[in-house]
Order: C-alpha cells, then structure tokens, then sequence
C-alpha cells in the first residue's frame, strides 16, 4: 500500500514535467502552428475584444494578439536559452576552478561573485546593453553577465564537498589521478546539480530577458518580444484595451512558472536524499 | 566584543573598498567602449551644425582625447570629492539629480520593504502553524507564482483594476500634473505612491514567507516544542514564546539582503507609474546617453545593495545571541 502511493507521487511529478515540456516546446515551435499572417496589420478588425476567434484580442493595427504573444514568448525563451546555457558555462568553470585550483584562487572568484551579486541585476543589465548598444547581442551578453553568481556558488561548495568526502581521499591514496578522480567521482555528482541549476536559472533569464525589453533597452520594437508587447501596451490602457497587458503578462507567467515547475520536479526526481518522496 | 565588531567592521570595509573601486573602474571601461558618442548624446539633433573643429574642442575640454586610463582617474578622483559630473539630460549636476530622486525612490522602496516583510512574515508564520492544510498549500502556491511573475505585469495589473477600472488612483507620475510644486499636498503624493508600493510588495512578499515558513517548520520540529507541546502548550501562545524570537532575525536579514532586488524591482514599478524616482532616471539615462547619470546611478545602486548586506550581516554579529557567543570564544 504504502509502496503504491510513493511511486503514484514519483509518476506524478514525471507527468507534470512531460506534459510542461510538451506545452514549452509548443510554445517554443510556435511558428509551425499558428498562423503568421495574423500578425500583419487588419484595419478591419481593430481593437477587438478577446472573442473565440481572436483569443487575446487584437491591438489597434487590427494584430492578432494570440499570434503575437506566441511569437514573442518563443523568442523570449530562444534569449533566455541561450542566456542560461552561458551563465551555467560560466558558473561549472569558475565553481570547479574556486573549488580546486587552491586557496588564492578560491578568494579571487569568491571576490569576483561579490563583485557581481553587488550592483542589482537590472541595473547591471541596463549598464551592459548601453555599453553594447542595445539590442539582441546587450540582452544576452547581459543575461550571461548576470545570471552566473548564485549557481557558481552552489558548484564550488558540491566540488568542495565531494573532494573531502572519504571515498574520494580513498581513491587518491590508491594513486588515481586528479583527471580520473574529476571524471568518476565528482563530475557524476555535479550533472544533477548543474541540470538543476540550469533549469532554474532559465526562467529568471526570461523575466529579466522581458523586464529589460520593457524598459526599452533590450530587443528592438520591430521585434515580436513579449517585453515590446507590454511596453506598447502601456499607451492603450488607459482607453481600456486591457487585453493587450493582461493575456500576454499572463502566458509569460504561465511559461516561467512551467519552467520553474520542471525545474523543481527535476530535483526532486533526481536527488538521491529526496528520494522517499 | 566591541573590539570583536570593531574587526569584523574593518575588514568588511576593505571588501567594500575593493568591490567598490572595481565596480567604479568595470563601469567606467563599460561606459567609454559604449557605441553612443557621447558629444552626439549631449549636442543632440544639433549635430550637424557642429564642425570638426568645434568637436574637437568639445572632446579636450571634457578630456575625452586623453588615454582612458586618464580619464579614469580624473573622474575618480572627482567622485572621492563627491562630485559626479554633470548630467546631460537634466543639465544639472548628478549628484543632486541623484538626491532629489532617491528622496521619492526611498519612500516608495521603504513603504514597500516594511509592508512586504510584516504581510510575507505573517504569510510564513501562518503557512508553517498550518502546515499541510489548504491555507499552507494555497499560501505556497501563491508565493511560487509570485516568484515567477513580472513586476511590470503586476503594476499593469494594478493600472487596469484601480486606475483604469475604478478610476480611484491616478494613472501615473509623482505628483498631480498641472500643479504647483509647492501645492501638492501630502495626500497628493500618497495617492500617488499608493499603486507603486502595492505592487512593490505584492511581489517581495514571496521570499520572506518561503523563508520563514521553512525556518519556523525547521523549530517546530526541535526538542524544546516538543517538550513545550508536553506541557500544554499550543498554537498562538506556543508560537509566541518559542517560535517568534528564533525566525524573526533571519526574516528581518533576509530582507536587508534583498535590497537588490527590491532596487531592481523599484525600477520596474517607477517605469510603468512614471514615477520620479532613482529607476526612472536610470533607465532615461540608459536611453538617451547620459553617461554621467548611468554611472552615478550604477555607483549609488551599489552602495544601496552594500548598505543591505552591511547591516543584515551586523545585525547577526550585534543581535543574535548564539553568533555573539560564537565569536567570544
């Protein structure tokens, strides 16, 4: 009885990851499924409500907004892809090198996430896409920038936990090397961390990714981004187009809150001392 | 124990000292390899009736035509006076731009820190004396949500329903338009604070209460409410005087060290208000290439985030009984 019931929770977080996943990687290959020519400018169906045929509404050039958030939250998550996969690059080295190259070298990347946890993301991010020149390159380089410390943080102190651990002074006493030791010891325990670490990091490199296109300083306006969306939204409002602010908030919601609940469920699938749930 | 505090005040403060002087110098590299030409930025659609020569003038009278390096150390040397420069869209020095807008910033962010530490403590305390019920699951549920939600979105939200909607607030900017500097009323101001600091807390309320829900569930579990729950002890009274005093200081550090995002977010909230605060001014000087007032700001928003971090790490040295104790032996 007993049995039955853990194995029903275990099945139920895996289903809950499959089925967010599928509905991200529709979100993602939205453009195959949705039809593009929705997005062009209608004059005829100005400023409509949400309605069965027009989910979302449409916005004052008659634009499907169904379509274009689609698009936008797609682009949203292709920014913050990458932006995640660099700060998790960035995170696994300085967190292994801190964790093994010795005490100095320890101090200065400790020094170095200090450096970056100090100045608030935004304005880090601000900074960096003025110092680019705005646009796609300022978003992501900024992204990456930002995003490293925390997961750096987590890396070092694994690394540094498992290098104590017996089983691996034991294998250095029988003469392994410190290459083999990296492999067959402390890189299988670092996957689960950095996969973790990765999916969790993805969803803040999305808000970010839309909070500074909404301040303008982000993607372009003749992108479909979901920050563009709502900074344009903000004219309207005030005339009562609500639908433009509110589906669009919503669905990036949704995807960040999906991200962060695969996120979650990855860790407690894989973590070995969570296992009895 | 002073001397104690006294050392541990001294090497923070060359840590400080250090970032500090990195961030100056990182930004200022930043700042000066940025694409946007600063004369352009500060002359503006009268450009083209500048010539050459006048540019060039314009260029060693800055001190732009010196090595970068040089440039360097005369502003730094500038900013260790206090003075930042002059700022180009407000064409006022930066450090009074900076002071008048950190007067509305610091309100709002205050206001907001206060209301969403007291409603995300109480959140957590009630989440954790009820763990496992419907009200822990739903107060969970919410603070994940709100983890994962757009400040922006939010103040929109928050546009729509009461100013828009209900028409109870005004739509955005500080202070009535129209009127008067020295008419605007004190209720004036609230007013228009009010949408801001809403949604300010809404959001920060998330980490305080996750916080203190793990905290306060990790005590329950201990030996001495065991040994309490022996005696009689329970609910409201049981948590009172044994679960308050351990999970109200590291609620209270945690939201002292949240002062990044609580400056991170005050900038989203002034965006969609349009309200005059520290944000605003960053993200106009960002746009329009006001290098002195971006690193101002950047400056300033650091030493923000230090003060944080400062005092959440004091308040442990000065008021946590087992950390003082700790440090004595």
């Amino acid at each position: 009885m007993k049995m039955n019931l853990l194995s029903n929770r275990r099945q139920k977080t895996l289903w809950m990851m499959v089925i967010g996943t599928i509905v991200l990687l529709a979100i993602i290959f939205s453009k195959v499924w949705v039809d593009t020519d929705k997005i062009l400018t209608n004059l005829n169906t100005r400023n409509v409500a949400p309605t069965w045929d027009y989910l979302f509404g449409t916005d004052w050039l008659g634009r499907d907004m169904f379509t274009r958030t689609m698009m936008g939250l797609s682009l949203s998550i292709r920014v913050g892809l990458i932006g995640a996969i660099g700060s998790t690059v960035i995170a696994l080295t300085l967190g292994m090198v801190a964790a093994t190259m010795g005490k100095t070298v320890d101090r200065v990347i400790s020094w170095l996430i200090d450096l970056f946890l100090s100045v608030p993301h935004l304005v880090a991010l601000i900074l960096i896409s003025f110092t680019v020149g705005g646009g796609f390159k300022g978003v992501v380089i900024g992204l990456i920038a930002t995003h490293w410390p925390s997961l750096a943080r987590v890396i070092r102190a694994e690394v540094m936990q498992v290098r104590s651990a017996e089983y691996v002074q034991m294998s250095r006493r029988l003469g392994k090397s410190n290459g083999w030791i990296a492999v067959h010891h402390i890189f299988p325990h670092l996957v689960p961390q950095v996969i973790i670490g990765f999916m969790l990091l993805f969803p803040h490199a999305i808000l970010h990714e839309a909070a500074i296109t909404f301040l303008g300083l982000g993607l372009s306006p003749h992108e479909p981004a979901i920050g563009i969306i709502l900074s344009e939204s903000m004219k309207y409002l005030s005339s009562g187009l609500w639908w433009l602010a509110f589906f669009p908030g919503l669905a990036l919601l949704i995807v960040v809150r999906l991200f962060d609940k695969i996120g979650e469920s990855l860790k407690v699938l894989i973590d070995p001392t969570k296992a009895h749930l | 124990m002073a001397l104690k505090i006294g050392r541990f005040l001294f090497f923070k403060a060359i840590r400080i000292a250090t970032l500090l002087v990195a961030i100056c110098l990182i930004s200022f590299l930043l700042v000066k390899n940025s694409p946007i030409d600063p004369i352009q930025a500060y002359i503006g659609a009268d450009m083209l009736k500048v010539s050459p020569e006048q540019r060039a003038q314009i260029e060693a009278y800055w001190g732009l035509d010196q090595p970068v390096m040089t440039q360097f150390f005369s502003w730094g040397s500038a900013v260790l006076q206090g003075d930042l420069g002059t700022s180009m869209i407000y064409r006022r020095p930066v450090i009074d731009v900076i002071g008048e807008r950190f007067v509305n910033s610091i309100v709002l962010m205050v206001a907001a820190w206060i209301l969403s530490g007291i409603i995300g403590f109480t959140l957590g305390v009630i989440a954790a004396m009820k763990r496992n019920t419907w009200i822990d699951r739903m107060i969970q549920w919410y603070c994940y949500t709100l983890a994962s939600t757009p400040t922006f979105w939010v103040g929109l939200l928050m546009v729509i329903v009461f100013a828009v909607w209900l028409g109870w607030f005004p739509v955005g900017l500080g202070v009535p338009v129209g009127v008067l500097a020295e008419d605007v009323t004190i209720l004036d101001r609230l007013q228009h604070l009010f949408l801001p600091v809403i949604t300010l807390s809404i959001v920060g309320v998330a980490g305080v209460a996750l916080h203190t829900r793990q905290k306060l569930i990790d005590v329950l579990s201990s030996d001495y409410i065991l040994f309490a729950k022996a005696r009689g002890e329970r609910g409201f009274l049981l948590f009172w005087r044994h679960g308050l005093r351990n999970i109200l200081l590291p609620a209270i550090t945690l939201q002292f060290a949240a002062f990044s995002e609580l400056f991170g977010g005050a900038v989203l909230a002034e965006q969609v208000f349009s309200y005059p605060g520290l944000g605003q001014a960053t993200v106009e000087a960002g746009l329009r290439g006001d290098v002195p007032l971006l690193l101002g700001l950047v400056i300033f928003s650091t030493f923000f985030v230090f003060t944080g971090n400062l005092l959440a790490d004091l308040i442990y040295q000065v008021v946590d009984p087992r950390t003082r104790e700790g440090r004595v032996k």
